[in-house]
């Protein structure tokens, strides 16, 4: 089989460089085809979305910014293994791991805990290994629609613990619609 | 002279000025609307309902955008070049007849600035100034760019206007009138001219499009080639004025086209109208008609715009002399003949 | 009212041709002339010669004047290319030019009887039909030869524009 006549698409046409007729000449013809192709355009269904009004609909694996999770007590799932910096194929994730003190109980669920947990919004690519990774399921990224805001200083896309852990607010309400 | 004539035609210029901005103002609209439409898009519809104010937001725009001067010796021409397009744009409506004749106030108003012997030449004359407007900007932009486009914009009319010349000089040869009006009351009825001239009707509307710089012959605007054309360099209202030259021109054709070709006025049962409702009733309604028909033009100026690309100079030129010309002089010959038939004298 | 629009005109025209002359820069000399023909296409309209003073736009300032702007822009004329023109070519284009206004001056003079002529048969020599008639019966002759005059010098252009692929 040569290469002219394979068609990956199937609608592969041989181009022809034959002798146009007179008619075919003045395009009159063409022009008109072409005239009724555009106008059926005009009656077609617009396929504009109105954004601020009609948003599109999320594709079930989206995701978007990343969140530390809480148990059902509250405390932070995050162990400071370091798997997630490990398997993060951009390196945005840094952190700096700690003992958990005695009167830390009620604050970390494992032994050591992440003192510092970095990502850097900037690296970031959202494909969600480090979500895949983490043994603990301390971090996830939530389908929440907003994504890193504008800003003109660097260092504001690094967004530390303050932005990243889960608000505790949340977590309690968590916990009493899983007691529900 | 008769103090209300004076009167009567100043409003009545003030009104077709009045009617030719607006109709240049929302052309912009239709242009950006029909666009998206035949792009499967919706276009504008932010300003107003469905877009309604979006000229006006243009225009304020326009207007209130900083004023360029590129470092050019000619200053005086380079403001002189939109004005010179702007006001021939405009002149061409004043022979232009809008309808029959209205009878108020006990006196009758021909719906006509003024008609002169040489209406068609007139507009023939104005055509070929408004080169000028283009050629003298482009030339005055101290810009490469802009001085090509104002060659490519100029060679293209200059090549255009003879071949239209030549196929009015048919229909002038069959109505043995130069006076719009006359033609427009000869076409009564449905004795259109398109019936009897459908060959030069097409080469006069292919001019029609080459005269207004329209795709597909607009590559005096070239984007790929030549930045923004002629107007390259001008900013705020003055290019402002040469894009609402361009749409004014446009409105112009459109209305010459309407009235050479389309019957202007005129519509089937005018007659009937004119015998049940009233003289009045019925030139108000030719009036109507006549711009129903220019809607219809400039629909099809854009419709046209969004299908066939844009020719290349060389087949510009080819299609003008080598096709148009000689096509032109055919049907000059044939009317001839079939003139001389049709009185006997062959 | 129409003694002073002409004179107002007069002025016009008298002061562009002039300009025309003496403007250093060829553009503004060729703007200058254009402006010089419109006027007197007003001097033409004033004797109520539509016909001739659109015709005069249409093929002096339309055609003939856009395709000489064309040819100055595109050869990019300076002050400085400018070359001091020798003696005799001035003295020859002086004389020239006394021998064609005097050519013109005799045809003037000539032509006067024939406009109180026209204007005593009260026709309307201004509408286009009269105009035609008076062209294509009684000066057929010098109507035609101006048709092969243009002619000719149409073919004459051809010619040399094609001349350098005749000697290829």
């Amino acid at each position: 089989m040569s290469i002219e006549t394979i068609s990956l698409s199937g609608r592969k046409k041989e181009v022809s460089n034959k002798k146009m007729t007179f008619l075919e000449s003045l395009y009159l013809v063409a022009i008109f085809k072409g005239l009724m192709i555009t106008i059926r355009h005009l009656f077609t269904r617009k396929v504009t979305i109105k954004y601020p009004e009609q948003t599109r609909e999320l594709s079930p694996v989206y995701r978007g910014q990343h969140m530390l999770m809480r148990d059902d007590e509250g405390r932070e799932r995050c162990t400071a293994c370091g798997l997630c910096a490990l398997s993060c194929p951009a390196e945005a994730i840094t952190m700096k791991a700690e003992e958990r003190k005695p009167d830390e109980m009620h604050l970390y669920r494992e032994e050591k805990y992440a003192s510092i947990y970095e990502i850097n919004m900037l690296r970031c690519i959202f494909c969600g290994l480090c979500e895949e990774a983490c043994p603990k399921q301390a971090i996830y990224l939530t389908k929440s629609r907003v994504m890193v805001k504008s800003n003109s200083d660097r260092e504001d896309f690094i967004y530390g613990k303050d932005k990243l852990v889960m608000p505790l607010d949340m977590a309690i309400n968590n916990t009493k619609q899983m007691a529900n | 002279m008769d103090q209300a004539i004076i009167i009567e035609k100043g409003i009545f210029i003030v009104v077709i000025f009045a009617i030719t901005m607006l109709f240049a103002m929302y052309e912009t609209l239709a242009e950006r609307k029909i666009a998206a439409w035949l792009q499967d898009r919706i276009g504008p519809n932010r300003a107003g309902k469905g877009g309604i104010l979006q000229p006006l937001a243009d225009g304020l725009k326009l207007f209130s955008k900083e004023e360029f001067m590129p470092n050019t010796p000619n200053k005086f021409l380079f403001i002189v070049g939109p004005a010179i397009s702007m006001s021939t744009a405009l002149i061409t409506s004043a022979v232009i007849p809008w309808g029959d004749k209205l009878h108020i106030f006990g006196r009758d108003v021909i719906l006509q600035a003024t008609d002169i012997d040489v209406a068609m030449l007139y507009v023939f004359g104005v055509l070929s100034v408004g080169v000028y407007g283009i050629m003298i900007g482009g030339w005055a932009s101290n810009n490469k760019f802009s001085l090509m486009s104002a060659m490519r914009a100029s060679s293209q009319m200059i090549s255009y206007e003879v071949a239209m010349g030549l196929s009015l000089i048919a229909l002038v040869m069959m109505t043995g009138t130069l006076s719009l009006r006359d033609m427009a009351l000869q076409q009564h009825g449905m004795n259109w001219n398109i019936f009897y001239q459908p060959v030069g009707f097409l080469i006069f509307l292919v001019c029609s499009f080459a005269e207004t710089n329209r795709t597909p012959f607009d590559l005096a605007e070239c984007e790929a080639e030549l930045i923004g054309g002629y107007h390259t360099e001008y900013s705020s209202m003055r290019m402002g004025f040469y894009l609402f030259a361009e749409y004014a021109s446009m409105f112009i054709s459109s209305t010459i086209l309407a009235v050479l070709y389309f019957g202007a006025y005129n519509y089937p049962g005018m007659d009937w109208v004119a015998e049940n409702a009233g003289a009045n009733v019925s030139n108000i309604i030719g009036i109507f008609v006549l711009f129903a028909k220019i809607c219809a033009f400039i629909f099809f100026y854009m419709w046209i715009r969004w299908t066939i690309p844009r020719f290349r100079y060389d087949q510009l030129m080819r299609l003008g002399w080598q096709m148009l010309i000689p096509l032109a002089i055919a049907n000059i010959i044939i009317t001839g003949i079939v003139i001389l038939l049709s009185d006997g004298k062959l | 009212m129409l003694l002073t629009i002409f004179y107002i005109l007069s002025a016009i025209t008298l002061a562009t041709a002039f300009l025309t002359i003496l403007s250093k820069n060829p553009i503004h000399s060729a703007i200058y002339l254009v402006l010089c023909f419109f006027s007197i296409a007003g001097h033409y309209l004033m004797f109520n010669a539509q016909f001739l003073a659109i015709v005069h736009i249409i093929v002096y300032s339309g055609a003939i004047m856009i395709l000489m702007l064309f040819t100055i822009m595109l050869m990019n004329l300076n002050k400085e290319d400018e070359k001091n023109k020798s003696m005799l070519s001035r003295i020859a284009a002086v004389v020239s030019f006394c021998l064609v206004a005097f050519v013109l001056l005799a045809t003037f003079i000539k032509a006067q009887p024939t406009i109180t002529e026209y204007a005593v048969s009260g026709k309307d020599y201004q509408s286009i039909k009269v105009l035609g008639q008076v062209l294509l019966n009684e000066y057929m002759l010098p109507f035609e030869f101006a048709s092969v005059l243009l002619l000719v010098s149409m073919i004459g252009a051809v010619l040399l524009s094609k001349k350098q692929h005749i000697n290829n």
